[in-house]
């Protein structure tokens, strides 16, 4: 029974938030990786595409409410995000038509790119504070739990409680939903091909016929309807603040490269190692110790390892030891 | 044109601008600009350094400037007696008992032959080690915590002049930018970005969640001043019947005399370190510096040592924006590590960097100059600009509301679109490298 109720702590405060923010940062990760792998730089302004998502997404959220359209238990966002992804595309096509186009054109190095992004990161965090402002907004609506603590009790007659927000059941199951179709497009039909092509061999790419214009314009539009998700996910599941977006660059980054920088299946496995090395190592684990370990054995204080506000840290030093032992990261990427 | 006309007119145009900015505004205002114009130009200076002499992508430089702002409290501030005794001891124990277990695990995998023995020797030295700090270190930085919160509760510092954090803060920065070095250089250039971006955010968490050490982010005030107090002044019969003489509000004058020595002291460093980087760039180092830069093989091919002159210029770029950092905090007067922001101490001094033109020391300091002007100027700008354009919309207008509340935020705006338009129109910079 002991072990069932440290299970059940183990769960709510470790596993569930776990996940769901591993598949956030899973999807953004896959943003990053793929303009890698297609463009071959590190894109900066990826943060800042989310934020942009987002806020196109959490305006068109609150046209929606004030026409008293609803989702039933489920938040109005995910009515509307469909057309912040349109806004973002159109936003990123634009960026890419008048900003990136030119640079390609004249073969630059990345590392003109990556100055590039950060010219592109200025103006849409300037945009996203200039339209939505730098609050906090929070735009969840629908019913808030799955299951909460007190049903969960009364369910199984427990001491501890389990709690499932909707916007962590939301996130899972989109997360998976739309990787299974990003998997299922590179895999199985011919643009995918064309881009996995392009990526691996761009001069053999081109020999064989693939247009370049039209795999990056591809590659652009899944990047902003990866952000936008990746963006309105979290924002569902905690509040949309612009800067914690910007901040959100590291994580994500880490993600990608502990995955292996290119690699779509290493962007998510990166993901999770990311998100859970975070939740764990910041977590208080009196609690869970209190259950499972016997009573001689429990530790006086809160059994925290590191303070919640050292989460970069772990992100970073998980960066660190892939790139010291293992520079390709976990699933070999790209190494230009 | 000739180059030196080109400049002397860029220069006197950058001289206009912060002259007509007091003269509209206040002087006040014009000292201000022209004090963190000088700071941005020697972090632009440091950055120019590492980007236009050696081609290194650093992100991290937030983090340098923090640690040169940590370095003013560390030397200046005087020690708080009764902490030290406190926890002062078991704090510095504890720290090199860290130390120590880093040592060793390193040492360990070092000399141990590679195998599970080897892993599990690391971790048992790892996590011993990290309980071991723990419990050391957890009680002393609660006694320290604890002494005097309200204005207090921190080790404090040195109790030296001000000016001797200016050097220190280089030798912190220079230290930390050693240990990044060694580990993200001789990687791709993204990974020293990323690594450089992630460190940056790690030593500002460190200043913010450290309460012993800088007082975190309950700030420390009323750091010693490098010149008189300007109180001192008002009440000194000398300086007012001076004052009064050039017919300036006693307190007015004090308050610019103060601005004025510290611009005097910036400008002396910022000269100094201009002719030094100067000298640098034309001297054969420098060559190499550039030779290594444009073709890293054919360099290496030459015998350069490639990673080893990259550590070098690393550490030295590093170490210039850590001295611009505790110069800015000395010219604060207080050290609030919430305000260390990556868009504000980073990216903003790439924008003048890249604007100024890359390569070129006098770039470097035209586009610190420049792109601080603006920085500080876009947001009463940009409330015109919106009284402007919502002048024909009615008063009281949803969107006229918004529009002239959003002007703050033109500053970014403002800042990515010069960017990306320098690099597409004049990607060399304003005075490109020759």
């Amino acid at each position: 029974m002991d072990l069932l109720n440290a299970f059940v702590v183990l769960s709510n405060f470790v596993l569930i938030p776990a996940i769901a923010y591993g598949s956030q940062l899973a999807l953004g990760a896959l943003g990053v990786t793929l303009i890698y792998g297609i463009l071959r730089f590190s894109n900066f302004a990826h943060g800042d595409t989310m934020a942009f998502g987002t806020m196109a997404t959490i305006l068109i959220t609150w046209w929606l409410q004030s026409l008293g359209v609803s989702f039933g238990p489920l938040p109005t966002a995910l009515l509307a995000l469909p057309f912040g992804i349109a806004v973002c595309v159109l936003l990123i096509l634009f960026t890419d038509r008048f900003v990136y186009r030119f640079y390609r054109e004249q073969k630059a190095k990345p590392v003109i790119f990556v100055i590039v992004s950060l010219g592109v990161m200025f103006i849409m965090n300037g945009l996203v504070r200039f339209i939505i402002g730098p609050n906090d907004q929070r735009f969840a609506d629908g019913e808030r739990f799955i299951i909460s603590v007190r049903e969960f009790k009364a369910l199984t007659g427990l001491k501890e409680g389990l709690a499932i927000k909707t916007t962590q059941g939301i996130t899972v199951i989109t997360a998976v939903l739309v990787v299974a179709a990003l998997f299922y497009f590179l895999n199985r039909t011919r643009t995918g091909k064309s881009m996995r092509a392009y990526s691996d061999n761009e001069d053999l790419a081109l020999l064989s016929g693939i247009n370049p214009e039209r795999v990056v314009m591809v590659t652009w539009l899944i990047v902003a309807a990866l952000a936008t998700v990746a963006g309105v996910l979290y924002g569902l599941d905690k509040s949309f603040k612009p800067f914690v977006y910007f901040q959100l660059l590291l994580p994500i980054f880490a993600a990608a490269i502990v995955g292996g920088l290119g690699n779509p299946l290493g962007a998510i496995a990166g993901g999770f190692t990311i998100a859970f090395s975070e939740v764990m190592i910041t977590y208080a684990w009196k609690k869970v110790a209190k259950y499972a370990l016997p009573e001689s054995l429990e530790p006086d204080g809160l059994a925290q390892l590191l303070s919640t506000d050292y989460k970069f840290a772990v992100s970073f030093v998980i960066l660190l030891i892939v790139l010291l032992f293992r520079p390709t990261g976990l699933f070999a990427g790209k190494s230009v | 044109m000739s180059d030196t006309m080109r400049n002397t007119v860029y220069f006197a145009g950058i001289a206009v601008l912060i002259i007509g900015t007091g003269l509209v505004y206040s002087w006040d205002n014009a000292m201000f600009i022209l004090n963190f114009g000088l700071v941005s130009a020697i972090m632009a200076l440091g950055v120019n350094l590492q980007w236009g002499f050696a081609g290194l992508f650093n992100v991290g430089i937030m983090g340098f400037v923090a640690l040169g702002g940590l370095a003013t409290v560390l030397v200046s501030m005087p020690a708080v007696p009764e902490a030290w005794r406190a926890g002062g001891g078991g704090i510095l124990i504890s720290l090199l008992l860290g130390a120590a277990t880093v040592v060793l695990a390193v040492y360990a995998f070092a000399k141990l032959p590679k195998g599970w023995v080897r892993g599990l020797a690391m971790t048992v030295i790892l996590i011993g080690g990290f309980f071991l700090y723990r419990a050391m270190f957890d009680p002393a930085v609660g006694a320290v915590e604890a002494v005097n919160p309200a204005i207090e509760g921190y080790l404090g510092g040195l109790g030296l002049p001000v000016i001797v954090a200016w050097p220190v803060g280089g030798l912190f920065a220079a230290g930390a930018a050693w240990v990044i070095g060694k580990t993200a250089l001789g990687l791709r250039s993204d990974y020293l970005a990323i690594a450089t971006l992630g460190i940056a955010e790690i030593i500002v968490a460190v200043l913010k969640n450290e309460d012993w050490l800088a007082r975190g982010v309950k700030l420390v005030y009323g750091i010693p001043s490098a010149t008189p107090d300007p109180i001192e002044l008002q009440n000194t019969p000398s300086f007012v019947e001076r004052a009064t003489g050039l017919g300036i509000d006693p307190v007015q004058a004090s308050t610019l005399w103060v601005k004025l020595i510290y611009a005097g002291l910036f400008t002396a460093v910022l000269v100094l370190l201009f002719i030094l980087a100067q000298r640098a760039l034309n001297s054969p180092w420098g060559r190499m510096m550039r030779a290594i830069r444009d073709n890293e093989v054919a360099a290496e091919a030459m015998g350069k040592d490639v990673t080893a002159r990259h550590l070098q210029i690393f550490i030295l770029g590093s170490a210039i924006c850590g001295m611009a950092g505790a110069m800015a905090t000395t010219l604060d007067g207080l050290l609030a590590p919430q305000s260390y922001q990556p868009l504000r101490w980073t990216f903003l001094i790439w924008v003048m960097v890249i604007v100024g033109g890359s390569g070129n020391n006098l770039g470097a300091v035209l586009g610190g100059f420049l792109i601080w002007w603006l920085w500080v100027m876009v947001e009463p700008l940009g409330h015109y600009l919106m009284v402007l354009i919502t002048a024909g919309m009615a008063d009281g207008s949803a969107l006229k509301e918004h529009l002239l509340d959003s002007a703050a935020h033109m500053r970014l705006l403002t800042m990515g679109l010069v960017l990306l338009l320098v690099l597409r129109f004049s990607p060399r910079g304003l005075i490109p490298e020759r």
